[in-house]
């Protein structure tokens, strides 16, 4: 690093964000093989089910299978837009 | 009994076939009894970076439909003694490489040989499930680069799921990490992930890291694997990478940046 540099705007670096969007898609495609094969069909059935009452996103269901012991753990998170219109 | 490596990333471009020559160069050199078998069916290339495709005669597919013996397909090595050649066939018909006549060539092999390098085809289709199925250990070769880490997580979840030693409930195999075309100053200035983000992400053992180099190309231009030309710097880190898959323990090389004097470093950005 040159003495100029010193004077510019710090700017996040691209490895940085390369690596940001790497662990994000990486534990969400390694959460989707982990889990049984159904997994990403019951969901976009549950989006359309909800779409019937509430206008929500693709983001809006996050389904997770966690294993606890012998038992498997299907976690539900549906989140409702804020607001009400 | 032989131990079966297969080499593998997912994504094409990254160097299977170039670590896949210069992994089996290697082993051969030291005295290992090595056989290296092209799985790239319909675009063979294992050939012309070994140097030998001009002696190609029978091939993969053809000892698998019997109509040659693999004595007669294996090429020996001209440079390199230990060291047999298995080319892929350039057949269209996909379904050539089926389970029963690949477990059959690899058996056959593994009486004489001590270790069989598969060099497996990009993405997941048949010849690279094939390529995978059968191995005891597996090299995944992966580019410090977005797409090229993404690909290799899946094949990872590949390797542990879909071999014949997790069907016959034994141990998934643990992919070892081999990043290439690593550029030590581009990762410093943050413009290239680094090795420990690379580590990171994937969380596998690091078998080797091969910097990007003039090397490798004038290496698949001459068909000489790189591994034979001992004064390249990429020549040396996969040498160092096939001491380490043989248990030994050698130092990371061509991984940092030479320090420049005060003056450089005051006046060069």
């Amino acid at each position: 690093m040159g003495i100029f540099d010193y004077f510019r705007q710090p700017r996040q670096k691209s490895a940085s964000v390369a690596k940001e969007r790497l662990q994000i898609i990486v534990a969400r495609e390694r959460a989707a093989r982990s889990g049984p094969d159904y997994l990403p069909a019951m969901q976009q059935e549950l989006l359309q089910v909800i779409r019937k009452y509430v206008q929500v996103d693709d983001e809006a269901v996050q389904m997770n299978v966690d294993r606890e012991g012998d038992c498997e753990v299907l976690e539900l998170n549906i989140t409702l837009p804020d607001d009400k219109d | 009994m032989a131990r079966i490596v297969v080499i593998t990333s997912g994504k094409g471009g990254v160097g299977k076939t170039t670590t896949s020559a210069a992994i089996a160069t290697g082993l051969a050199l030291r005295g290992h009894r090595t056989a290296v078998i092209d799985f790239d069916v319909g675009l063979r290339n294992l050939d012309l970076i070994m140097g030998c495709e001009r002696r190609v005669v029978y091939d993969f597919v053809n000892v698998i439909n019997g109509d040659a013996n693999l004595k007669q397909a294996l090429i020996r090595d001209k440079r390199v003694d230990n060291l047999y050649i298995l080319p892929a066939s350039q057949t269209r018909d996909k379904d050539a490489l089926t389970q029963d006549g690949v477990e059959r060539v690899l058996n056959e092999l593994s009486e004489d040989f001590d270790f069989i390098v598969c060099d497996s085809p990009a993405g997941i289709e048949r010849g690279a499930l094939m390529a995978a199925y059968f191995a005891d250990e597996a090299i995944v070769v992966t580019n410090p680069e977005v797409s090229s880490v993404r690909d290799s997580d899946r094949i990872l979840g590949i390797l542990a799921s879909k071999t014949r030693k997790v069907e016959q409930g034994g141990e998934p195999i643990e992919g070892k990490l081999l990043l290439t075309r690593y550029s030590a100053e581009r990762a410093e200035r943050g413009e290239m992930l680094s090795i420990e983000d690379v580590g990171e992400i994937l969380a596998i053992e690091l078998l080797g890291v091969i910097p990007e180099s003039q090397a490798v190309l004038n290496a698949s231009n001459a068909g000489q694997p790189v591994v034979l030309d001992e004064e390249s710097d990429a020549g040396q880190a996969y040498q160092d990478a096939v001491d380490r898959f043989l248990g030994e323990e050698r130092p990371l090389r061509f991984v940092d940046v030479p320090k420049k004097g005060f003056f450089g470093r005051l006046f060069k950005g």
